[in-house]
C-alpha cells in the first residue's frame, strides 16, 4: 500500500483521539474512509487481513503454464492460483462457519487489505427506481427507506470516482448515469455481436453494453475531482493526484488477478491511496475486531480487536464506530457485542440483527456454437470481463402477472477465444464422441473459441427463513463466536432459476448451438447454492420504523446513534443488479450524513 | 523468470530479462505470431503501462521493471507467491509409469506439422504433478491413473501375448485397445473404469498440451499482449459469423 516504505504491515500505535473507527477495508470500508478522510475526519481503519499491494503483488502476464496445476482452482485458491484472494475463498483458515440442518450456505470471504474488491467481477449496475420500492410495486419483500432519486447523485459520484464503462440506454428500471460520468464501453467481441443479433432480432431480448469498473481511458482527473469536491481543495487535490496514477486498461490479463496498473477498481488502488494522502487515515492490518464496546449510557466507545500477530486483545476508542466488515461479518460483530445494556447483542433490541440475509439467484447453461468454430485468429481478450449483457426485459410481463416469479434477472455471458487454461477442453466428448489422436487434436482446434456460457443473476426476495445467528458451539481461532446460516428459497427464486435455464437453452438453440448443460425442470436443481453467487447482503436492514429495522436510511443504528453499519448488511432488497456499486453509493451517502452530524456536534 | 523455480523438464517458454525498455505496440490485427510471442515474452517479464492522454492515441507501451518475486506473500498454499510460483509437493509416479504415460499421452495428442506431441511438451510430467498434489480429488485421480496404467498392460498382455506391454504395441494395436475405452457412454461393461481412466488422461493431456506456449500458438491464441486501444473484431471475423 501507499505510505508504507518498509512494505510490511502497518504497525502503528493507535492514538486515542480518532473521530471514527472503520472496521474492514473493502468496498464499503474503503469508500467510507475516502469520504470521511477527505472531509477532515480522523479515521482509524482496522482490517483483519494482511497488508496487500496490487501494484507489486499482481501476476499480470503470468501464464497458467507457470503455475502449479496450470493454475487450476484448489481448496485454498478455489478460483484459481492467480486469483487475487489471500487467506480466503469458500473457507478462511482458522475461521469456520456453519450451516443449520438442511442448509448448504456458501460464504466467500477474503482476509486482505481491500477485501473482496481485489478479485471481484467489477460488474457495476445501478439499482433502479423499482428496486428501491419493490413492496410498493408487487406487495412482496420490503421497501427501502429512501428512493432511487435520493441515491442517484451518489451513483454518479461513485461511478465518476472509480471509473465505470457503460452506456445510457434509457431502459426500464435500468437508470442512466448523468452526462460525463460513464466511460465509453469497449467494442463488443465477435461472440457478443452474434449473440446480440440473435437475441435482438429473434428473441426480443435487449443486449447492451455492460457496466464494469474498468477504465477504458484515463480519468479526467481535474474535471472529476472538481465535480466531486467543488468546495474542498484538499479532497480535490488528493483525488486528482490518485486518479493520475491510474492507467487505462490495456486489454490483456484477467481482472480477477487484480490490476497492477490500477485500471480496474480495487479499494487499495482507488480508495485508500487518496484517503491516506489526506493524512487523516491510519490503517492497522491483521486486526480482527471482536466487538463494539459501549459506555454506561449505551453509546459506542470503540472496539476490541485481536492483534493477529501477538494474538492479544487490544482496545481502540473513537467518537463514531462504522462497521463495514461485509454484510454477515458486521451482523456477527453486533451479535457478539453483548453487554448488560445489550444482552442480545448491540442494536438488536428487536431481534432483527442477522435477519433477512439475501443472495442472488444464479443458474447457468453452457453451449457450443458451430458458427463460432474455426474463427479467423484474432485477439479476443478485451477488458477480460464482458463487454455486453442483457438487462431484465420482462417487467411488463410481470406487471401483467404472466410469469410465475415476481422479480427480474439479468444475463451475464461470455466465452470465445480466451487464453487456454486448465480444463479448456474438458467435457467436449459429447461433441467428439470421445475422439483421440490426430482427430482429437483437430477437434480441439475446431472447437476452440466456440463455447459460450450464460449465467442468470436474479433478485431474491427476503424471507423469514434466511438468516444468520451465532453458533453456540463454535469459535474461530481468535476466540470469537462464529456464524451459523439458515436458508430456504421461496418459489419465486426457484421458478426464476428454471426460467433462466430455459431462456439460455432457447438462446443457444436459436443460435444453432448445442446445449452442453442439463436443463432442469425442477428449479431447486437449477439454482446455485445459497451464497454461491457471493452477493450476500442484508442481516442489518435499514428502514423507516425502528421496531422493524436496525438502521435508518443513513446506515445509523436506531439504538446507538454513534454506531453505523455501512456495508451490504443494510440492504432490504437484493435487486438483480450486482450489489457493490450500490454498497459504495450508500456508504458515501452515509458518510456525508456522518460528516454533517459531526459538524453539528451530534456525537 | 519463473521457470527456475519449477522442477521438471518441461519446455521453457521464452525468457527475457530486458528491463525498463520501451517498445512500439503492434496492432493486434497486424501483429504476426512471431512478434506477438515476443511481446508476450517481454510482457511476462515486465508489467507494462500504456500511457496516453484522453483523445490522444497511445503509441507505445512503457515497460517498467517487473517484480521477480513477492516478498509479502507468506508462501503457503493460502498466500502463495503469485509472481514466482513453485510446486510445493514432490512428484510420485515411477519412471516406468511415466514412460507408459508418455506413450499414452502421444496416442491422445500426436505430433503433426503444426505442433509437437503431448509428451514432447511434457504432458506426462504435468499428469505426475497433478496426481501428486495433496488434494483429495488429485489423490483419487492418482488411483485412477495408476490403476489404468496397470490395466493397459494387462489388456496388452491378454490381447497380444503374455508379458507384452502397452507401450511396446504397434500404433494399430494401441488403437484397438483405446477404441474400446475412449468414450465412457460406449464402454462395455467391465471397461467403465478403464474408460474413466482414459477420459481423465485425455482431459489432463489436453490441459497440459494446450496451455504450453507452443499449444497456445497452435490454437492461434493472440491475446495476453498489452494493447494501446481496443478495436472491434477484424472484417474477416465479422464475415465469418455473417455480421458484415
Ligand atoms: C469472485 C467474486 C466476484 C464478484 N463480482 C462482483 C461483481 O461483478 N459485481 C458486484 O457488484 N459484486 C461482486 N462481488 C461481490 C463484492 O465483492 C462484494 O459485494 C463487495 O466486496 C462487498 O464489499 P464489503 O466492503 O462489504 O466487503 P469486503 O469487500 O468483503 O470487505 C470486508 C473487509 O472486512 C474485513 N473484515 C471482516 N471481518 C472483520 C473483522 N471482524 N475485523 C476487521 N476486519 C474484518 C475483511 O477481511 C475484508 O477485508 C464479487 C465477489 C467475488 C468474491
Ligand atoms: S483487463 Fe484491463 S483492467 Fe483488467 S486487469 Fe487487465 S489491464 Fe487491468
Amino acid at each position: 500500500m501507499v505510505g508504507q516504505p518498509d512494505g510490511g504491515q502497518v504497525t502503528l500505535k493507535a492514538q486515542d483521539d480518532y473521530d471514527a473507527i472503520i472496521v474492514g477495508s473493502g468496498a464499503a470500508g474503503g469508500m467510507s474512509a475516502y469520504v470521511l478522510a477527505c472531509s477532515g475526519v480522523k479515521v482509524l481503519m482496522l482490517e483483519a487481513g494482511r497488508d496487500y499491494d496490487p501494484v507489486s503483488e499482481t501476476p499480470m502476464f503470468q501464464l497458467p503454464f507457470d503455475a502449479p496445476l496450470r493454475a487450476a482452482g484448489t481448496a485454498e485458491k478455489p478460483f484459481g492460483f492467480y486469483d487475487a484472494t489471500v487467506d480466503g475463498g469458500w473457507r478462511v483458515p482458522g475461521e469456520p462457519y456453519s450451516s443449520a440442518e438442511g442448509t448448504d450456505f456458501l460464504w466467500w470471504r477474503a482476509r486482505m487489505l481491500g477485501g473482496r474488491t481485489n478479485h471481484w467481477g467489477r460488474i457495476s449496475l445501478r439499482m433502479g427506481e423499482y428496486d428501491y420500492k419493490p413492496r410498493s410495486r408487487d406487495g412482496l419483500g420490503l421497501d427501502w427507506p429512501m428512493s432511487y432519486e435520493d441515491v442517484a447523485p451518489y451513483y454518479d459520484k461513485t461511478e465518476a470516482l472509480i471509473g465505470v464503462y457503460g452506456s445510457n440506454e434509457g431502459l426500464e428500471n435500468t437508470p442512466n448515469s448523468s452526462p460525463g460520468v460513464l466511460l465509453p464501453p469497449p467494442a463488443p467481441r465477435a461472440e457478443e455481436l452474434l449473440t446480440q443479433r440473435i437475441c435482438r432480432e429473434r428473441l426480443n431480448i435487449p443486449v447492451v453494453p455492460a457496466h464494469l469498473a474498468i477504465l477504458t481511458q484515463p480519468l479526467e482527473a481535474d474535471r472529476i475531482a472538481r465535480m466531486l469536491w467543488p468546495n474542498n481543495e484538499m479532497a480535490r487535490r488528493v483525488t486528482a493526484e490518485s486518479m493520475r496514477t491510474r492507467a487505462a486498461c490495456y486489454y490483456a490479463t484477467p481482472c480477477g488477478r487484480g490490476c497492477s496498473i490500477k485500471a480496474n477498481f480495487q479499494s487499495p488502488t482507488v480508495l485508500l491511496p487518496p484517503a491516506l494522502a489526506t493524512g487523516n487515515l491510519d490503517i492497522i492490518t491483521n486486526a480482527m475486531v471482536r466487538e463494539v464496546t459501549v459506555d454506561a449510557n449505551g453509546r459506542a466507545t470503540g472496539v476490541h480487536y485481536i492483534d493477529k500477530t501477538t494474538r492479544l486483545e487490544e482496545h481502540v476508542r473513537a467518537r463514531v464506530v462504522i462497521l463495514t466488515a461485509s454484510a454477515c461479518e458486521s451482523a456477527r460483530i453486533l451479535l457478539n457485542s453483548k453487554s448488560s445494556l445489550f444482552p442480545d447483542g448491540l442494536s438488536n433490541g428487536n431481534g432483527l440483527v442477522g435477519k433477512y440475509v439475501m443472495d442472488t439467484v444464479g443458474a447457468g447453461v453452457q453451449g457450443q456454437i458451430p458458427a463460432l468454430e474455426n474463427m479467423p485468429p484474432h485477439n479476443a481478450d478485451g477488458a477480460s470481463a464482458m463487454h455486453l449483457y442483457m438487462p431484465w426485459w420482462l417487467y411488463q410481463d410481470q406487471a401483467r402477472d404472466q410469469l410465475d416469479f415476481a422479480r427480474g434477472y439479468h444475463i451475464e455471458f461470455g466465452g470465445g477465444r480466451k487464453m487456454p487454461g486448465f480444463g479448456s477442453f474438458g467435457g467436449i466428448e459429447p461433441l467428439t464422441a470421445g475422439s483421440y489422436g490426430q482427430r482429437f487434436k483437430e477437434d480441439c482446434r475446431r472447437y476452440y473459441g466456440s463455447f459460450l456460457g450464460f449465467d442468470g443473476r436474479g433478485e431474491m426476495i427476503p424471507n423469514d427463513n434466511c438468516y444468520c445467528e451465532i453458533d453456540p458451539e463454535q469459535v474461530d481461532e481468535w476466540g470469537i463466536p462464529t456464524l451459523r446460516f439458515h436458508w430456504t428459497w421461496s418459489d419465486h427464486e426457484l421458478n426464476q432459476a428454471r426460467h433462466m435455464q430455459r431462456t439460455f437453452e432457447e438462446i443457444i438453440e436459436t443460435m444453432g448451438g448445442h446445449v452442453l448443460s442439463t436443463i432442469h425442470e425442477d428449479g431447486a436443481k437449477a439454482i446455485a447454492r445459497p451464497g454461491e453467487i457471493i452477493h450476500e447482503v442484508g442481516g442489518v436492514i435499514m428502514g423507516n420504523d425502528p421496531s422493524r429495522s436496525v438502521l435508518n436510511e443513513f446506515c445509523q443504528s436506531w439504538e446507538v446513534d454513534n454506531l453505523f453499519v455501512a456495508d451490504g448488511g443494510c440492504f432490504v432488497s437484493n435487486a438483480d443488479k450486482n450489489p457493490t456499486l450500490s454498497i459504495m453509493a450508500i456508504a458515501w451517502r452515509a458518510s456525508d450524513y456522518i460528516v454533517g452530524q459531526m459538524n453539528e456536534r451530534n456525537f | 523468470m519463473t521457470d527456475e523455480s519449477r522442477s521438471g523438464d518441461r519446455t521453457k517458454h521464452p525468457h527475457v530479462s530486458e528491463r525498463g525498455l520501451k517498445l512500439p505496440v503492434l496492432g493486434a490485427v497486424s501483429m504476426d505470431r512471431r512478434q506477438a510471442l515476443k511481446v508476450i515474452a517481454i510482457a511476462a517479464a515486465t508489467p507494462a503501462l500504456v500511457s496516453c492522454k484522453p483523445g490522444e492515441e497511445a503509441s507505445e507501451v512503457v515497460m517498467t521493471p517487473a517484480p521477480v518475486s513477492n516478498p509479502r506473500a507468506r508462501g503457503d498454499a493460502w498466500d502463495p507467491d503469485l509472481i514466482a510460483p513453485t510446486v510445493p509437493w514432490e512428484r510420485s509416479l515411477t519412471s516406468d509409469e511415466l514412460q507408459s504415460l508418455a506413450v499414452l499421452c502421444d496416442v491422445i495428442i500426436p505430433a503433426d506439422e503444426r505442433s509437437q506431441s503431448a509428451s514432447q511438451l511434457g504432458a506426462h510430467d504435468f499428469i505426475d504433478e497433478w496426481v501428486s498434489a495433496p488434494y483429495e480429488a488429485n489423490q483419487s485421480d492418482k488411483v485412477l491413473v495408476r490403476g489404468g496404467l496397470v490395466w493397459l498392460d494387462s489388456e496388452a498382455s491378454e490381447r497380444f501375448g503374455e508379458g507384452t506391454r502397452f507401450r511396446e504395441l504397434t500404433p494399430d494395436q494401441q488403437i484397438s485397445i483405446c477404441d474400446d475405452i475412449c468414450y465412457v457412454p460406449n464402454a462395455d461393461s467391465g471397461r467403465e473404469a478403464a474408460a474413466r481412466f482414459f477420459d481423465k488422461v485425455r482431459d489432463l493431456t489436453s490441459t497440459a498440451f494446450w496451455t504450453t506456449p507452443e499449444g497456445m500458438e497452435d490454437l492461434q491464441y493472440l491475446g495476453n499482449v498489452p494493447l494501446p486501444r481496443w478495436d472491434p473484431p477484424p472484417p474477416e471475423v465479422l464475415q465469418h459469423i455473417g455480421l458484415e
